[in-house]
């Protein structure tokens, strides 16, 4: 995956990416100097204090971040991250991820799991219902016998369960 | 000594009973299991199946609960070489060759490979057990805090200096790694740091929700990307694939040999079987002729870190033994379980309860020659998932994923983090930032710096505690060749002459 | 983590905490679905050691209808444990059991609880300390090792315990009051480790709880000089040669007046009910009369003391006070 990709679509450069990455391990970086300022970052009588390590990890962070912050900005405007339809097709599986997992902690995790497989098998593999509906009750049905009942491991519930008295 | 092997052939007999037999079986098949289902390691799934043992004799219920653990072991590699979801911690190196070759179609060699290599280290562990324990025991104890930061050193120097990435990014991955594993309470001072108040992050980052979401769901991001394909679609099943990968095991002999080695000694002295996996993966890369074609699917890039693993996976029992000193998560399960059972690991334990020591023993290798067949035997079925069309598999693997990061600390916020690291794991696999040197520094950067700062408590500051005796002075010492080898091999191949291929 | 368990019964509690009543009161309380046990402490420490044999003897001896399931939740010193069960108010299905990091997590690191915020239930077992050297060390008894280290400049000798700012390292600063010497106080994550650093040679003494250490004393590796309570154990099982538990002589009589216990108590979320704790207490004092747990206690050398209701919340309330003046004395009180 790290070969440029050819110039026969459009989409965003390699070149933007690069900076925003390096921005935001930059932004990481200023965050660790600052949480580990807050503990101590000196050396004390019996050895370094809470944030001493953090603290250079952090310096670290920040002077690599630049160098490749440079780097970036001087890498050619040509290549580019990846295709706008490419991008699309992440996007078709990141958005509803994001959706899935942002829902579990209100819905517990075998709702949003069967919604999540539906929509995969009947929007993206375009299969028919009743096979869809096979595998998304199926997956949620098993992990339940086996890790709930069998290795008593509780997952995350929600009001739905509580109704059922699960 | 010879007093061992009839001790042995004892044990075989109590081992050998067909009932023992049958547990051993359930135990490995649990044991895959749990070792499949990322988040689900072999020490929760000792723990949960421990009160089940009770009503067991011991001896029965400590050869269930070992073969879960020797079947988790096994299970780990599945998951890594199917979907680059390692299972357990020691099987993220077998990820970097043991996926590239399923994406070639080559999951089923890979898989055999692992799992006769997992056999391999086991054995020659088991083996070791068998002939030099007391011995080994006393060796364990020498280890305090400075030797053990010397052991992480060394396996981070072994470790880095071997990516192709820009150095910048590849320093900038690690140190993200390390600042990771610092967040949460710091075990020296019993303070909270990086925590910003949030009581989500008092536990820090494990490292597993890392990489379930970093390689798991970075994986299917990047998958996507090359529309819905999955490409080891292509494999063939073929179910003589154990016997020709087989063929080709043989010729990797060296390296299983110095697998197994760095394996015991991780697995004694208690590092571990993570530390154990990278260190003898970056070795195996540095030593070998096919060094160059590590992380494109070389399947010594799967014998290396597998062998290694168990090897420590195994060797971790015996200072639970001899010591009652846990050398791995699991094994601190087990010492629980023995003491339940009114068992007093430590010194003692090998007069006193000879029966079950060697009982014990002697299953460890019924155990593993049982898990092995088992193992082969599925290699077919395991390799066929790779043929469910993707758009089914991805959000079952979703929400395995999910469940895994769940049940790593119970906690929904978890899931969310394992989103996160997704996304960034896309993110920086598209800028050629290495993944493995995050990893590897979330895995041990906490461990190094606590031991690191014992060692410094101790001594009252004073930093010479790392060359004050020949052991830590003498794995320092390896520490810091390995992390100058590669200067060191540039140097060689000057006064040799320019004959030598270039980089 | 939301639950939505707001089937509590009764209506109100002795604390004066309303609960939905949605079942008649006459019947007695019983749990409806699996408990979850949390424990505020890694996987294979001697809490969690606890839960699992507590686990081990409900189900063995079907003392509930439903099962217990251990969770670990260790984060920030055990206080990611305590929030969880605080932030439960009024689920029955979910009760804790603590170490003494109840008291001196929140104080040490100032994550925001109390033993105030959960519902004392019941205090199962006092867990002990016990001063352990070196087998291959000179001294014989605790007033030699007292010497030595009196002799001794400040910080020649090395303590090796569990965690920091927690009880071993209470205790330690306690002994170096006693004594007017500073000892070097290294902590490790768990007490197994901790006793086979000592073991190694690589501290020079430890405040292990028996549990931790018996099977290297009876490997003749490491010697008790003295246990931290007012009276001398009461088990007389023959240990190591002709030693048992019950030949260690207490600290004090030893000339190093220092006492500490730690309890091993189990709590409920705010918000439960009357019956419902009762129910609990029950249950332990079932568990109490089952051989496993008379075993466990042997082999730890507990001290037996159990406790519920208003005798076991006043114990409760002079434990926190004894833990703040101690961490106060000891400067461990975190700032914010």
């Amino acid at each position: 995956m790290e070969q440029a990709h050819g110039a026969g679509g459009a989409g965003p450069k390699q070149r933007a990416v690069e900076i925003g990455t390096a921005l935001l391990t930059l932004l990481f970086g200023l965050i660790v100097v600052y949480g580990s300022y807050l503990v101590g970052v000196g050396w004390g009588s019996d050895g370094p204090q809470a944030g001493f390590f953090p603290f250079y990890i952090g310096v670290i962070i920040l002077g690599c971040s630049l160098i490749n912050l440079v780097q970036g900005l001087r890498e050619e405007d040509r290549t580019l991250f990846a295709e706008w339809g490419q991008l699309g097709q992440v996007l078709k599986v990141l958005i509803p991820s994001c959706i899935y997992v942002a829902l579990v902690p209100f819905l517990g995790i075998y709702l949003p799991s069967v919604l999540l497989i539906l929509l995969f098998m009947i929007w993206l593999g375009k299969y028919g219902w009743p096979l869809a509906l096979a595998v998304a009750l199926g997956v949620p049905a098993f992990f339940y016998m086996t890790l709930e009942r069998w290795f008593l491991i509780p997952l995350p519930k929600g009001p739905i369960e509580a109704m059922l008295g699960l | 000594m010879l007093e061992n092997f009839i001790n042995l052939y004892h044990g075989f007999y109590i081992a050998g009973d067909p009932f023992n037999i049958l547990l051993m079986v359930i135990g490995i098949l649990l044991g895959v299991i749990i070792g499949v289902l990322p988040g689900l390691g072999g020490a929760n799934g000792v723990a949960i199946l421990l009160p089940l043992t009770f009503s067991m004799s011991p001896t029965s219920a400590i050869i269930l609960l070992t073969c879960i653990y020797w079947g988790a072991l096994f299970g780990g590699a599945i998951t890594s070489v199917l979907f680059n979801i390692p299972g357990e911690p020691w099987s993220v190196a077998t990820t970097f060759d043991g996926h590239p070759m399923a994406r070639s179609g080559r999951a089923g060699e890979a898989l055999t490979a692992a799992f006769t290599s997992s056999f391999v280290g086991a054995f020659f562990a088991i083996v070791m057990i068998t002939m030099i324990a007391p011995l080994v025991a006393q060796f364990a104890l020498q280890f305090g805090p400075a030797e053990k930061f010397a052991v992480y050193f060394l396996a981070f120097a072994s470790f880095v200096g071997m990516s192709k990435e820009p150095p910048a990014k590849t320093i900038v991955s690690m140190m993200i790694g390390f600042a990771l594993a610092a967040v949460g309470l710091d075990m020296v001072t019993g303070q909270l740091r990086l925590t910003f108040g949030f009581s989500e992050l008092l536990n820090g980052f494990d490292f597993l929700i890392a990489v379930i979401g970093l390689f798991g769901i970075g994986e299917i991001l990047l998958t996507m990307e090359e529309g819905l394909e999955f490409r080891g679609k292509a494999a063939k099943i073929d179910p003589r694939v154990v016997w020709k990968t087989w063929k080709t095991l043989p010729k990797y002999w060296m390296t299983s040999l110095r697998s197994c080695i760095i394996g015991c000694w991780m697995g004694i002295t208690p590092a571990g079987a993570t530390p154990a996996s990278f260190m003898s993966y970056g070795i195996a890369k540095r030593v070998s002729k096919n060094g160059k074609n590590f992380g494109n699917g070389e399947i010594e890039g799967v014998v290396a870190p597998e062998t290694a693993a168990h090897a420590a996976g195994t060797a971790a029992m015996l200072p639970m033994l001899a010591l009652g000193v846990p050398g791995s998560p699991t094994a601190a399960v087990l010492l629980g379980g023995l003491l339940i059972w009114g068992l007093q690991p430590g010194p003692m334990l090998f007069v006193e309860q000879a029966e079950f020591v060697w009982g014990l023993i002697a299953s460890m290798y019924l155990g593993n020659i049982v898990g092995l067949i088992l193992v082969l035997t599925t290699v077919p079925l395991f390799a066929s998932i790779l043929r469910i069309p993707f758009s089914i598999i991805a959000p079952v693997i979703l929400v395995i994923c999910a469940i895994g990061a769940y049940t790593v600390n119970n906690n929904v916020f978890d899931v969310l983090m394992m989103m996160v690291f997704g996304v960034l794991g896309y993110l920086l696999k598209k800028t050629n930032y290495p993944l493995a040197p995050l990893v590897l520094a979330i895995v041990l950067g906490d461990s190094a710096e606590e031991a690191f700062r014992q060692s410094l408590l101790a001594s009252g500051g004073s930093l010479a505690v790392f060359w004050s005796n020949g052991l830590v002075s003498s794995i320092m010492g390896l520490g810091v060749v390995a992390g100058l080898w590669p200067l060191i091999a540039i140097l060689f191949s000057k006064l040799r002459g320019h004959s030598a291929q270039p980089a | 983590m939301k639950h939505f368990h707001a089937l509590g019964l009764g209506a109100a509690t002795a604390l004066g905490m309303t609960a939905l009543s949605m079942l008649p009161a006459s019947a007695a309380w019983q749990p409806t679905k699996p408990v979850e046990f949390i424990v505020p402490a890694g996987t294979g420490g001697g809490a969690d050691q606890m839960a699992r044999t507590l686990q081990g003897i409900i189900a063995k001896h079907e003392l509930m209808p439903t099962q217990l399931v251990v969770i670990n939740k260790s984060g920030g010193a055990g206080g990611e444990g305590f929030l969880d069960v605080k932030s439960n108010k009024g689920n029955p299905h979910k009760i804790v059991i603590t170490l003494s990091n109840l008291f001196t997590t929140p104080l040490a690191t100032g994550i925001p609880f109390n033993w105030k915020d959960l519902t004392p239930v019941a205090m199962l077992a006092l867990d002990e300390f016990v001063l352990w050297v070196n087998a291959s060390e000179p001294y014989k008894t605790a007033q030699e090792y007292e010497a030595a280290i009196k002799a001794a400049p400040d910080n020649t000798f090395k303590m090796g315990g569990t965690g920091s700012k927690q009880e071993d390292q209470i205790i330690t600063v306690a002994i170096e009051k006693a004594l007017g010497k500073k000892l070097t106080y290294i902590p490790y994550k768990g007490g197994g480790e901790v006793a086979v650093q000592l073991v190694g040679g690589h501290v020079n003494s430890t405040v292990n709880n028996p549990i931790e250490a018996v099977s290297q004393w009876r490997g003749d590796k490491v010697r008790p000089l003295c246990v931290f309570d007012s009276k001398q154990l009461p088990y007389t099982d023959k240990i190591q040669g002709d030693l048992s538990w019950s030949s260690i002589p207490t600290c004090k009589s030893a000339g190093l007046d220092v006492e500490y216990l730690m309890l091993r108590g189990i709590f409920m979320p705010p918000g439960v009910t009357q019956e419902q704790v009762d129910y609990f207490v029950g249950v332990f004092k079932k568990v109490r009369e089952t051989p496993e747990w008379k075993q466990l206690m042997k082999d730890g050398a507990f001290n037996q003391t159990f406790m519920a209701g208003d005798e076991f919340k006043a114990w409760v309330e002079q434990a926190e006070k004894t833990h703040k003046g101690l961490m106060q004395d000891a400067g461990f009180i975190a700032a914010n």
